[in-house]
């Protein structure tokens, strides 16, 4: 397959790049003209949106780092050092501190989005369980990034966190002392986090390279659910939605910014300005709030290794969904019965989130066990039987047609005669 | 791959059934050469994180236990853990060691968690064996839950005065570290 490229670019000096390396061309096929459906509405900027934030997070991560210690006695006060010495290092610890919440917000926009208009359904399953390895990867870093102020709900948070894996039988006890390079969080601990944290979020670029690319292959799918059927119903990326991202990412900066200026602390927690204590739990030990779904459930179960589990599981089911969900159609705007359901599902989650907030007591133990219960009862049973049961509304004839008409749904009438879709 | 690896055996006129099991096995051997060969460099990179000898080697502490008065408990640390000793009272020992084991969720009699002619001493790891928060009730203002023992603050397990589980989702028992009395008012823990 060796040859050199035959560049259409007219600059000399970037046809002769292009010629060699046929990067140029790849952008203006991916990005300039990539075919992209016409209907997109504005829950379709979030994985734009993610990619900025992704990019803040790691310019501001780097700049942190140089001013950061990676050890016990000293990573405290040099995380005050920033916020109080460095030129901007408020600036810099309270941008990142508060974009790990705005990534969260913008990609559980971004799931959500998916799940509502069927975007796991074939051909897109693998581009969704690239997406779950990618909030995963997420996790992992917002959890360690968290350790590194090394404050009490630092300490803490990792504590019990990492104690999770104690859960299992045998090897836990082992694992728990493997992560941590010693017999409790401390020095070694720190050290490997910001190690790790430091490495991840580049781990995190290469699989949203793939998330793209199966995405570019599969095509985006859009509100109605339906493929296009050919030139009328898609429109070039650029400028139609490089626009629209860009208004989607104005938006997005200011509400960033005035978390940022005016309610820096809003997501944190009073503790994590104490620095960590190994002899004195918090009396009160609550994770990030984009946690709180999840810790949740672990608090739901009253067995210690059943709750892991069903926490793990909570994440573990969202790979096979695309399984799970038995019907054909995507798009929630033709499932009037799943329609429903996704919002019961939403309420659950947000149910789940509140209920991590507060101690497990009365009326919080009994919210948090029905909606655990009604987490899991959505994925593997509801879904699973509505594909089966549940009688969609008639769809579309074409993209175009529905967006020309102005709206929803309707066969429509006369036979629209759509061309069929040229390869591209 | 196989293209490749099959082309010399043509080349060369051998039979090509015959010659595809020689090439199996070489497969197999150059396969399992390059898995052990992996495995031996990537245990040591698993281990290399596992506790460094200078973590190790904080071995073991000494504890006088004379200034600690009846009833009330210190905090030492080893290994990087707080250690629970606390003086028991006649009656926390009675309540101790009348309890039946079938109320127990990790049944263990108090016999099995002190040191025989030592029972006033109880010598636990404070770590809750739920997910790792520090139990209060070593401070007398602290609260100690129903069976006046530990109080978990994270997801509320209570412990009695053997240090073992009574309520809640910890599963175990609060641990035992090794030690032995030096002299009857002295321990060395580790
Ligand atoms: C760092 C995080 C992420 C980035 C940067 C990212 C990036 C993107 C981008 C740029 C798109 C195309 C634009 C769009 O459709 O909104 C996209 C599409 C998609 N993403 Fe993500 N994504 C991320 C996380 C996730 C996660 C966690 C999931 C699901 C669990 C997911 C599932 C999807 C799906 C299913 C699509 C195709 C959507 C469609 O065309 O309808 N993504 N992603
Ligand atoms: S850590 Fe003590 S009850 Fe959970």
């Amino acid at each position: 397959m060796a040859g050199l490229h035959k560049s259409e670019i007219e600059n000399p000096v970037l046809n002769w790049i292009d010629t060699r390396l046929p990067v140029i061309t790849m952008m203006q096929k991916e990005y300039g003209v990539f075919p992209t459906p016409r209907n997109f509405n504005y829950l379709w900027n979030f994985g734009a949106l993610a990619m900025v934030v992704l990019m803040i997070m790691i310019a501001s991560g780097i700049l942190l780092a140089m001013h950061y210690t990676p050890e016990k006695t000293m990573a405290f006060d040099s995380v005050e050092a920033i916020m109080r010495d460095v030129n901007f290092g408020w600036l810099l610890r309270y941008g990142h501190a508060n974009g790990a919440s705005m990534f969260f917000i913008v990609v559980y926009i971004h799931i959500f989005r998916g799940l509502y208009y069927g975007s796991y359904k074939a051909p897109r399953e693998l581009l969704w369980m690239l997406g779950v390895v990618i909030m995963l990867l997420m996790m992992a870093t917002a959890f360690m990034g968290y350790v590194l102020p090394w404050g009490q709900m630092s300490f803490w948070g990792a504590t019990v966190i990492t104690n999770l894996f104690s859960a299992f039988p045998l090897v836990g006890e082992h694992i728990v002392t493997w992560l941590w390079g010693g017999f409790s969080v401390d020095n070694p601990t720190l050290n490997r986090f910001f190690a790790l944290h430091y490495l991840l979020p580049f781990v995190l670029i290469g699989v949203i390279f793939l998330h793209v690319a199966a995405l570019h292959i599969t095509g985006s799918n859009n509100p109605l659910g339906i493929d296009p059927k050919g030139p009328q119903d898609t429109l070039p990326f650029h400028p139609y939605y490089t626009i629209k991202d860009s208004v989607g990412i104005c938006v997005f900066l200011i509400v960033y910014a005035a978390v940022v200026f005016f309610a820096p602390n809003l997501f944190g927690e009073p503790d994590n300005y104490i620095p960590a204590n190994p002899l004195a739990t918090p009396a009160e030990i609550v994770p990030e709030w984009y946690f709180l779904p999840f810790y949740a459930i672990l608090r739901s179960v009253p067995d210690k290794l059943g709750g892991v589990l069903m926490m793990f599981g909570s994440i573990i089911v969202l790979f096979v969904l695309p399984w799970l969900d038995t019907s054909p159609v995507r798009s929630a705007r033709f499932r009037p019965v799943y329609r429903v359901f996704f919002w019961l599902q939403l309420l659950a989650c947000i149910v789940l989130g509140m209920v991590g907030a507060h101690r497990p007591e009365g009326i919080w133990v009994i919210l948090g066990r029905v909606s655990t219960a009604w987490y899991f009862l959505h994925f593997l049973v509801i879904l699973p039987l509505l594909g089966k049961l549940e009688r969609p509304l008639p769809l579309p004839e074409s993209i175009s047609r529905a967006v020309l008409r102005g709206g929803g749904g309707g066969p429509l009438p006369g036979g629209a005669t759509a061309k069929p879709m040229e390869k591209v | 791959m196989s293209v490749t690896a099959h082309a010399p055996g043509h080349a060369s006129g051998h039979e090509p059934g015959h010659d595809a099991g020689k090439r199996d096995f070489l497969k197999l051997v150059a396969a399992a050469g390059a898995a052990v060969g992996v495995g031996a460099i990537v245990w040591p990179m698993i281990d290399s994180m596992n506790p460094s000898a200078d973590v190790l080697a904080l071995g073991s502490v000494e504890v006088d236990l004379a200034p600690v008065p009846v009833g009330q408990a210190i905090t030492v640390v080893w290994r990087g853990k707080p250690m629970f000793i606390r003086h028991r009272s006649p009656e926390e020992i009675k309540a101790a060691q009348d309890v039946k084991l079938s109320q127990l969720t990790d049944p263990q009699t108090d016999a099995e968690r002190v040191k025989a002619g030592h029972e006033q001493w109880l010598v636990v790891i404070g770590i809750c064996t739920h997910l790792g928060c520090i139990p209060l009730g070593n401070k007398p203002t602290d609260p100690r839950g129903e069976y006046g023992g530990w109080f978990c603050p994270c997801h509320g397990s209570q412990y009695d005065t053997s240090g073992r589980v009574r309520h809640g989702p910890a599963p175990l028992n609060l641990a035992l570290a090794p030690y032995e009395f030096t002299s009857d008012t002295k321990i060395k823990i580790g």
